[in-house]
């Protein structure tokens, strides 16, 4: 395999955003995934969030595992530093890399057999340490680069291409991510990408440990029949509780509402989630009752998406670790060596 | 009965405790007042893997000519714990003497006759004199100490001055702890033959050195050595770094104006995790470490591999320790050579540094920090428990102001500006080591995408065969630079010339030293390397070459040292001659003469309890 160059041709037309990129300079090298694989239409909704959010590619730091998913960080954001790490451990990667430099933007791009199997473990700590990132699990119920054994999160019951049926529970992500204090979980569907840019851009402005479940049918090895990860199924299945509007600053509002089917949640940075309720009853501002209405919603058969819960003041590893406003990684000598005097003094308390 | 044993400033008396009996802090405080009356010793801490109840022992050895190795027999036995008696009996050398509890009464075939017997009814005192549990327990310990000093002459104010020192401010704690110094000396005084065979008296041989713990000295180095972030799992005897990391931070790197932390410290929830966020934070451009032992690297070679091929600096602390996690995890040995040197899949290979000392320890943990940074890949400290867990005499920490940090080859925004030329992999200078960017440096210029092999000078992803062989050349290449920047050996050449070699390294070094000038006086000339890091420096294949026979001391039973002298600076394997401790006590003096001798041929020489004493 080699490295393709996608040309980068301006047309003068395109539209810039505010730093006078155009989407194409959000771009990565041509994909090398199969031909309809969902994980490519969310690498052009992480486009379409960092241009419209005018995110400076060079200020985001993209961090993934090992599998289809997490390759596809070299087809989006090529002025962006990357590092596919390897299997199941991304979450600590990430962690580190946040530790040395709060000031840039971590996008962690994983896959389900990446973050539910072999990364069960860092997935969930690095929940519930807070860290400020966007974890995205580009989810298919397979392990596409090794070739479409089940995942952990196959449903159980589903078949596999094979005509093999999982007997396995299925591990949820979103409900996982809520039991260890995400302070931002959404569930989306590559194929709607009018629903999943705005969830990330909401995700990228949330200053804490924001996850997205994303469901990504690969057409290779779980598209078929039976299965509960294609694209057929989860379009019949789809249950979007919300759609998500992201604002930076609260513009006007356009469009006629009903009573109480908007809502709006201003985040710590001052970005507003516009949320439009298309379900009547469900809150995203009540972790309780989303992890109640996931499960009721579950047992269903429905597949719940939206933003299912968001805390706008979200408190993360930095706070809790009480470090400088400065990245660790622009001290000094003189912040860190304490030097010879110092030294002499613990000399003598030695002795 | 053999005459009873009179030595000064050179005995060996162990303390036969049971865990968690509050026993450790008047342990301290008798090895600390014999250093400040000038004689140097060495303690070591021998214990279960258990919190409480078990027995633990506290070996210390006074020896004015400063021997700080361990140095096998005992003197006097502090027999506190009945669960052990019978096996600490036995431990005591003929003529030795036996220091115990007496309030409550043995057998006479519980005891020996070859050996002086002191009772002392060191519960019955406690028992008239305090009426709190706790208390009853903990001022046991000390009115045993104070009847020590009087029995060995230890100088009462100085363990006065330094119960002063601990409880400075805490009045409440610092009168009865002096109290029941004085009552347990008072006590031997008026009771006891005072003082016994072993003696202990001022001199001048401690001087300006320092009494510290080698975790603690790797911590400081750490700090030093600017540090930001260290993550790591508990693990003995590793997790004291990670403890005095955060002590020492607390101290040092609080930012003044803000009381805010200059350091981030995650307790992971495994090994994988910890180097996982090592090697995150080393990426993208701080200083970063963890602290783990034998299992724990176990857990990391995924990831070490990684950071190798993808160039990422980490440094790694290995307090080496026996075995897998049940069984020897609180005994010391130096048996992770080989799982470090090469740890991971494909073809690496890793720099190992080996300090012998607390000093060296200091020195070593900053110095990793510039190694990992100038080599860009990770670097091991490789200490062990004997060095990690006990105080150890050394020569007083130092540094140089003028000291920077090398940061290794980082381009700049300005550089990128300038037009230069990156290519995350591509080897400018010759030395094998690339230019890296940290993400964040410039808005369209320097970025790149971090993976394994699967790359081309300009980290493009390529699976070809002969890109992927460039790539390991280039990794050699910068193996053979990391050779010109390790620590070289030291050598210590023999009184006369000679044909006989050793080579050792890490804590076995006060034993090697000891046993060195031992053989000379047995007219046995041998010349010593201590290697004092991996890759191997050519002096150390100079040295093989210049002898015909070379003992390799170490404390593993594979002789792994020996296994990469073979490989690594090909070495004739009939000269390299194996001398292997690993029963998971520290090697002595002792053992090394035996062995070394014993091999040299000389069968008729001297005893050995003659020999040391
Ligand atoms: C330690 C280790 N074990 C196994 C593998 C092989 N492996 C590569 S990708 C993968 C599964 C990937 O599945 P998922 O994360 O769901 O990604 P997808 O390809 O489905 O997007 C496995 C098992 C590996 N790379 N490393
Ligand atoms: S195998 Fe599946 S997951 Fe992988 S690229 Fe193809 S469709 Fe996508
Ligand atoms: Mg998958």
């Amino acid at each position: 395999m080699t490295y393709l160059a996608k040309p980068k041709l301006h047309h003068p037309s395109l539209p810039v955003n505010r730093l006078g990129y155009t989407r194409r300079d959000y771009e990565g090298t041509v994909s090398t995934l199969c031909a309809g694989c969902g994980h490519d239409s969310i690498s052009a909704a992480i486009v379409q969030a960092c241009f419209e959010l005018d995110v400076a590619p060079h200020r985001l730091a993209k961090l993934s595992g090992i599998g289809c998913s997490s390759k596809t960080p070299t087809y989006f954001l090529g002025n962006s530093h990357g590092f596919n790490s390897v299997h199941g451990r991304m979450p600590s990667v990430l962690t580190g890399a946040n530790l040395a430099n709060r000031d840039l933007i971590y996008l962690g791009v994983s896959g389900d057999g990446d973050s539910a199997s072999i990364g069960f473990g860092q997935f969930a700590h690095s929940v519930r340490r807070g860290v400020d990132m966007v974890y995205i699990v580009e989810n298919n119920g397979v392990y596409g680069l090794t070739k479409g054994q089940f995942s952990a999160t196959a449903d159980r019951g589903s078949k596999s291409k094979r005509g093999v049926t999982n007997m396995d529970a299925a591990i949820d992500m979103v409900s996982i991510a809520l039991q260890m204090g995400a302070t931002y979980v959404a569930r989306s569907f590559s194929g709607d990408k009018a629903q999943l840019a705005p969830l990330i851009k909401g995700a990228i402005r949330h200053r804490g440990a924001a996850f997205i479940d994303v469901i990504s049918p690969c057409v290779a090895f779980n598209n078929h029949p039976g299965s509960t990860k294609s694209y057929d199924y989860v379009r019949e299945h789809n249950e979007a509780v919300n759609f998500l509007d992201v604002m930076i600053g609260r513009g006007p509002i356009t469009t006629e509402y009903a009573p109480g089917e908007l809502r709006e949640v201003v985040q710590h940075d001052g970005s507003v989630l516009r949320l439009r309720k298309l379900r009547e009853d469900y809150d995203p501002g009540n972790r309780i009752i989303a992890m109640n209405m996931l499960q009721e919603r579950a047992a269903k058969g429905e597949i719940v998406t939206g933003l299912l819960y968001v805390d706008p003041q979200p408190v993360d590893l930095h706070a809790h670790l009480n470090t400088v406003e400065t990245p660790l990684n622009q001290l000094g000598e003189r912040e860190l060596i304490p030097g010879r005097e110092i030294l002499e003094h613990l000399n003598s308390s030695l002795r | 009965m053999p005459q009873p044993i009179q030595r000064i400033n050179d005995f060996v008396i162990k303390f036969a405790n049971v865990n968690g009996s509050g026993s450790a802090s008047a342990n301290t405080l008798f090895a600390k007042a014999i250093l400040r009356m000038g004689v140097p010793v060495s303690p070591r801490n021998i214990f279960p893997s258990n919190i409480q109840g078990l027995p633990t022992w506290y070996e210390v050895r006074v020896s004015e000519q400063g021997y700080l190795g361990r140095r096998g027999g005992i003197d006097m036995m502090v027999a506190m714990n009945p669960q052990t008696w019978d096996q600490d009996l036995k431990e005591i050398d003929p003529g030795g003497y036996l220091f115990y509890d007496s309030a409550k009464s043995l057998p006479r075939s519980r005891f020996r006759d070859d050996i002086t017997v002191i009772g002392m009814p060191l519960t019955e005192i406690c028992n008239d004199s305090y009426t709190d549990s706790r208390q009853r327990q903990l001022f046991k310990n000390i009115i045993c100490l104070g009847a020590l000093s009087a029995l060995l002459e230890v100088d009462p104010n100085e363990i006065a001055q330094l119960i002063g020192e601990q409880y400075k401010g805490k009045e409440t704690l610092l009168k009865p702890n002096v109290h029941a110094l004085q009552m347990g000396r008072d006590y031997a005084l008026a009771q006891l033959k005072c003082p016994i065979g072993l003696r202990v008296q001022r001199a001048d041989r401690v001087g300006e050195r320092i009494f510290i713990e080698g975790n603690s000295a790797v911590a400081l180095g750490a700090v030093y050595g600017g540090a930001t972030v260290c993550a790591w799992y508990p693990l003995t005897p590793s997790s004291s770094v990670a403890e005095a990391f955060t002590r020492h931070c607390k101290r040092l790197r609080t930012e003044p104006e803000t009381g805010r932390n200059r350091y981030a410290i995650v307790q992971a929830e495994d090994e994988l995790a910890s180097i996982g966020i090592v090697i995150g934070a080393g990426w993208n451009g701080a200083r970063a470490f963890t602290a783990t032992s034998g299992p724990g690297i176990s857990l990391m070679t995924e990831f070490i591999g990684l950071a190798y091929f993808a160039e990422v600096p980490a440094v790694i602390v290995n307090v080496q320790r026996g075995g897998p996690s049940t069984g020897m995890p609180t005994r010391t040995q130096q048996s992770d050579l080989l799982s470090c040197a090469y740890a991971s899949h494909g073809d690496t290979k890793h720099p190992l540094l080996f300090p012998e000392d607390p000093r060296e320890c200091f020195d070593m943990s900053a110095l990793a920090f510039d190694l990992a940074d100038r080599l860009q890949t990770p670097v091991f400290l490789m200490t062990d428990l004997d060095i990690g867990m006990n105080e150890r005499l050394c020569d007083p920490f130092v540094w140089d102001d003028c000291r920077r940090m090398d940061r290794g080859k980082v381009m700049t925004r300005e550089m990128l500006d300038a037009g230069a030329d990156f290519g995350r992999y591509l080897d400018v200078d010759g030395d094998g080591i690339p230019f890296r960017t940290y993400p964040g440096t410039h808005p369209t210029r320097g970025a790149y995408f971090t993976r394994g092999t699967t790359k081309d000078r300009y980290a493009r992803y390529s699976e070809e065969g002969p890109v992927y062989v460039d790539n390991m050349q280039r990794l050699l290449r910068k193996f053979e630079t990391a050779r010109g920047l390790v620590p070289k050996p030291v050598l210590r050449k023999a009184a006369q010339a000679t044909r006989h070699g050793v080579i050792y390294f890490g804590s076995t070094s006060p034993a090697m030293s000891e046993a060195l000038e031992l053989l000379e006086t047995q007219g046995l000339h041998v010349d010593a390397l201590r290697v004092r890091a991996f890759p191997f420096c050519d002096e150390v294949s100079e040295f093989i070459a210049a002898h015909d026979q070379v003992f390799v001391v170490e404390q593993n039973r594979d002789a792994q040292m020996r296994m990469m002298l073979v490989n690594e600076c090909a070495a004739d394997p009939a000269r390299l001659s194996p001398v292997l401790h690993y029963d998971g006590t520290p090697v002595t003096a002792r053992f090394i003469v035996r062995e070394i001798s014993a091999n040299l041929g000389m069968f008729n020489i001297a005893p050995l309890r003659k020999l040391v004493s």
